[in-house]
């Protein structure tokens, strides 16, 4: 039983919890931090991208010893028929920077060196333990946790919940509601196994550059989702995710989804002769700015996806749970340091600095992008993407017949699959969504 | 060339994990039943791990080994108490090589 009271305790050893536990400890507050897994990264899934403006905030020199996979030179955006795509794909040298900017992770790994540091900044971790409730005073104030562990009550002036996008504490303590089909995405995904030397060939790559492939069409067979493609050092994530809402009005399985992605031709040849080694499946909050719950109170804050806060349209999601961690632990600090209690009164003060931050506007800026792509789910992932790439074919098959009549039949295509109110609608609708 | 719907059995997806049965405490629990609601229905194809089958009464039973931890049950069947859905104990469960 540990007995002690801490200043906190930080519940989940995720992005969010590990940013949070390392920012206090690291200020000299006697921090406890509790996770489910054998070890901090056994439970966590992810892509994964690692944004290193965001790490660099909390741990300056990151590059020294965490480890990184491969930094990312190119991006390519998908649009995918059944056997096609058109693709939109960025390359730059300057991406081989000296300190570059995103990096391919192995979150198991990378979770792991983290909570290295998140000890030797002097936190107690405690692996193998569920918290399994919010200890609450008469008041409804957070004053502590229990545990499986058995031992009764831990103490602390506040309890940071980064327990994840399925947090079970804050939803049975009534702080948040569970998250509805429609705000979070289901992803299942595998990992490919290759030699370097064959991951650097099929995606002309030298050293440790890596490639992001993004791809969304008729391989979400008209559900909200997208696929993804990333280069590890040897090996290949590959996934899927879509709406559960969609996945359960549609009755289609997201394994099935995947292997059809997989057997794609435009996909099959980058992975064939791979051995896949894991398979993991796992929500992404996908509500947006509307579905950010109540993030503060009497003694608690809520941080990363168990805050929903992930920006789906930018497919960010761990920069935002880690710096909303960093921005609680300096919160709860502030606090600490005036020697004011941990009221809902006093701890707004994170709301405050999250609101000033990249998080709350970029958040903000799309509040109205779930909404139009669920809606009209349909139009964006069925009927434009099969358009767009008959357009292109017809554009590129050389075949005797006149320019000009090629231009008005794919003109055609376009008016008779959408009508041009629909066309301007369409574009009216999703330019003032991403303003 | 058109793709076909390749056959895939989740089974051989779920042999390549890590886990770490808590035998006897199953985390997750169908509410006994009749007829099943819509909502444990949908289980049977959303359930990426296909944990959730329906026995020969024609009730969805839930068996939990090869459970990838990752929610999607607890969103769709516990607003409605169709589940009981607990995190495993400390330790137990799913253990991710890479995650």
């Amino acid at each position: 039983m540990i007995d002690e009271k801490f200043d906190a305790i930080v519940v989940g050893a995720g992005m969010a919890g590990n940013a949070a536990a390392y920012t206090m400890a690291k200020r000299g507050l006697k921090v406890l931090q509790l996770e489910r897994g054998e070890y901090s990264g056994s439970k966590n899934v992810q892509g994964a991208i690692l944004y290193a403006d965001m790490m660099e905030k909390i741990i300056p020199d990151f590059r020294e010893d965490a480890p990184l996979e491969r930094h990312l030179i190119e991006q390519r955006f998908w649009m995918m028929t059944d056997n096609s795509h058109t693709g939109l794909q960025y390359r730059s040298d300057e991406f081989n920077e000296e300190s570059p900017n995103r990096y391919t992770i192995i979150r198991a790994q990378f979770d792991k060196w983290f909570s290295s540091k998140v000890r030797e900044a002097g936190a107690l971790v405690v692996c193998e333990t569920t918290v399994t409730e919010l200890v609450q005073d008469a008041y409804g104030k957070v004053i502590g946790v229990k545990t499986d562990r058995g031992g009764g009550q831990i103490h602390a002036d506040v309890v940071v919940l980064a327990e994840g996008v399925t947090g079970l504490l804050g939803t049975r303590a009534g702080l948040r509601k569970i998250p509805k089909p429609t705000e979070v995405a289901l992803a299942v995904k595998e990992m490919h196994f290759l030699p370097q030397e064959v991951i650097e060939q099929r995606f002309n790559l030298k050293g440790n550059e890596g490639v992001v492939i993004e791809a969304a069409g008729t391989i979400s067979k008209g559900m909200t989702g997208m696929g993804f493609i990333y280069t590890n050092r040897e090996c290949i994530s590959v996934g899927l995710g879509c709406l559960v809402s969609d996945f359960q009005s549609t009755g289609v399985s997201p394994y099935q989804l995947l292997e059809k992605f997989k057997s794609h031709p435009s996909v099959a040849p980058l992975l064939e002769g791979s051995e896949v080694k894991e398979y993991a499946a796992h929500l992404i909050p996908e509500g947006g700015y509307k579905a950010i719950p109540q993030l503060y109170g009497d003694g608690w804050v809520v941080v990363g996806d168990a805050a929903q806060l992930n920006n789906a349209i930018h497919r960010e999601g761990s920069n935002l749970a880690m710096t909303s961690g960093r921005i609680a632990a300096e919160a709860v600090f502030q606090v600490k340091s005036r020697k004011d209690p941990m009221t809902a009164q006093n701890l707004s003060l994170y709301k405050k600095m999250l609101d000033d931050s990249f998080i709350m506007k970029d958040l903000k800026k799309y509040k109205d992008m779930p909404k139009l792509l669920h809606i009209q789910s349909q139009n964006f992932f069925l009927t434009y993407p099969q358009l767009v790439n008959k357009a292109m074919e017809n554009y590129l098959r050389v075949d005797g017949t006149p320019k000009k009549e090629k231009q008005k039949l794919t003109m055609k295509s376009f008016v008779s699959a959408r009508s041009w109110a629909g066309l301007f609608g369409d574009a009216f609708r999703l330019a003032r969504a991403w303003r | 060339m058109a793709t076909t719907e390749t056959a895939v059995r989740v089974e051989d997806k779920l042999f390549q994990n890590r886990y770490l049965v808590d035998a006897g405490r199953a985390h997750i629990k169908v509410r006994p039943h009749t007829t099943p609601s819509p909502a444990l229905k949908a289980l049977l194809t959303t359930c990426p791990a296909k944990c959730y089958e329906m026995n020969d009464k024609g009730q969805v039973e839930i068996t939990a080994d090869g459970c990838v931890e990752c929610g999607t049950c607890r969103i769709i069947g516990e607003p409605s108490g169709d589940i009981e859905w607990n995190y495993p104990r400390g330790g137990y469960g799913v253990l991710f090589k890479f995650g």
